[in-house]
């Protein structure tokens, strides 16, 4: 029995979630699909934006899709590492911002 | 990347009966994932019969200058198997009388056939409509009897049709072998010099993209954009067409899907992305294709797969277009690779992704 809680070949059985929910779980997929065609975005922008985001969100399933859908699409792994770093700037960023209201608060406390 | 066949590794994976065994057991016989017959019989495409003949594809021999990780046919240096201007003479006479209008002569690398340039000049006599040599580029550069090929290509009106796994040197060297990039470079600049694959250019000039791993093919109109850009950008190199074809699970790349552990994955994927409407254009239901000894299968991949037609003719010499109509095409489940996605043949994607 496995110890984790992750397992890679849980990915492909995300399409499942529509058993115990049919309605939502298509209304879901449906909005996904459409989110990721070709728009004012690229489906090739798009796909690098997933990638960014999988990473700030930490989701293991969402990084292997989109780096594979990364390679199907031709993105070179220089661009996808770049979407990586632009993830963990808006993270650390989203983090340091803070610092200002810690600055704030210890000028208010203290004489 | 190994600088010798499976074949001449003696490998077991380079028999065809190994490699068919490794494809009916495991995902597909404890009923995880549907065989390919099942999963066209759904969609009531069982059996998969043939529409009229239209493209000849001829096997001219494994034998070539490279050997590249994915290679379905497992050439290189070391194989001998190579086409007999007998075999050609067939050939001829069937091309002359079944009226196809594409042929399509590939290997290994086509070019290193003895009778190569013979068979060239002989059918250009017979007004072919889109006669297709594919090159791997590199053997131009192989050898000084190979550099004049551009000119022959072009003065025999031959549609060149050239491997680029993709428009950057790492992707390309890992996938072909070290320096394959920077030749096919000079090699697409030569050819571009002679005014093939320029715009509105009769001389075809195509290029074919499969994926440097374990994964499918993006869509072909959007990887054909990216190529051209790079491409004429970085090298100011231009062609007409970009071909996207899936890497089918045998020989080599099954060796590589193995060891590397992403075979059952790769199965999942092809499985997941089953088109049936690619199933109504797969390039089987139109192409024979003739290995270099002059057997007759329903496709290269097949021929790799030693799975000969199903008919009572099987052999070049033996040719009978009816008979041959008339039969079933066998398919196995590295079938699944022609029907993902947008499906897949030697002239790349067959419809819209539904």
């Amino acid at each position: 029995m496995s110890k984790t809680y992750y397992n890679p070949d849980d990915l492909r059985k995300f399409k499942n979630i529509t058993d115990w929910s049919e309605e939502l779980g298509e209304k879901f997929f449906d909005y996904y699909g459409k989110v990721f065609e070709e728009g004012a975005l690229t489906a090739r922008e798009k796909s690098l934006i997933a990638l960014a985001v999988s990473h700030v969100v930490k989701c293991p399933y969402c990084i292997d899709a989109y780096t594979k859908d990364g390679l199907q699409k031709g993105i070179t792994k220089e661009e996808m590492m770049e979407a990586v770093h632009v993830g963990a700037a808006i993270e650390s960023g989203a983090t340091l911002v803070h610092g200002v209201q810690m600055m704030n608060k210890y000028e208010k406390l203290s004489m | 990347m190994s600088k010798k066949s499976l074949h001449k590794r003696n490998d077991s994976l380079s028999k065809a009966e190994k490699q068919l065994e490794v494809l009916s057991s495991g995902i597909f016989a404890n009923g995880e994932l549907p065989t390919f017959r099942e999963k066209i019989a759904t969609s009531n495409q069982h059996p998969l019969r043939t529409k009229k003949l239209e493209i000849l594809q001829l096997n001219l021999g494994y034998m070539c200058n490279q050997v590249c990780e994915h290679c379905h046919v497992d050439a290189g240096p070391d194989r001998k198997e190579i086409m007999t201007k007998e075999t050609m003479e067939y050939c001829l006479e069937v091309i002359r009388d079944a009226g196809v209008h594409t042929l399509d002569l590939t290997g290994g690398a086509p070019e290193m056939n003895p009778n190569f340039r013979w068979f060239v000049e002989e059918v250009s006599k017979l007004g072919i409509s889109d006669f297709i040599v594919r090159s791997n580029l590199t053997i131009i550069k192989a050898n000084k009897k190979y550099h004049d090929l551009p000119h022959f290509f072009k003065k025999h009106n031959v549609h060149v049709v050239s491997s680029m796994p993709h428009w950057t040197k790492g992707k390309t060297d890992k996938q072909r072998g070290d320096g394959v990039f920077d030749t096919s470079i000079q090699v697409l600049e030569e050819l571009n010099a002679i005014g093939y694959g320029m715009p509105d250019s009769s001389l075809r000039l195509d290029l074919v993209y499969n994926p440097s791993g374990a994964f499918l093919p993006g869509d072909q109109r959007a990887m054909e954009s990216e190529f051209k850009k790079s491409l004429l950008s970085d090298f100011n190199i231009q062609f007409h067409n970009l071909f996207a074809i899936t890497n089918l699970p045998i020989s080599r790349f099954l060796d590589y899907l193995l060891v590397s552990d992403n075979y059952e994955d790769y199965m999942y994927t092809l499985v997941d992305a089953y088109n049936p409407a690619a199933v109504a254009n797969v390039m089987c239901r139109n192409t024979l294709s003739v290995s270099w000894d002059g057997w007759l299968y329903d496709c290269d991949f097949n021929q790799m797969l030693e799975l000969k037609v199903n008919s009572k003719v099987k052999h070049i010499k033996d040719y009978n277009e009816e008979v041959l109509a008339a039969r079933a095409i066998v398919v196995s489940q590295h079938c699944y690779g022609c029907t993902a996605g947008a499906g897949s043949s030697c002239q790349g994607s067959v419809s819209q992704k539904t």
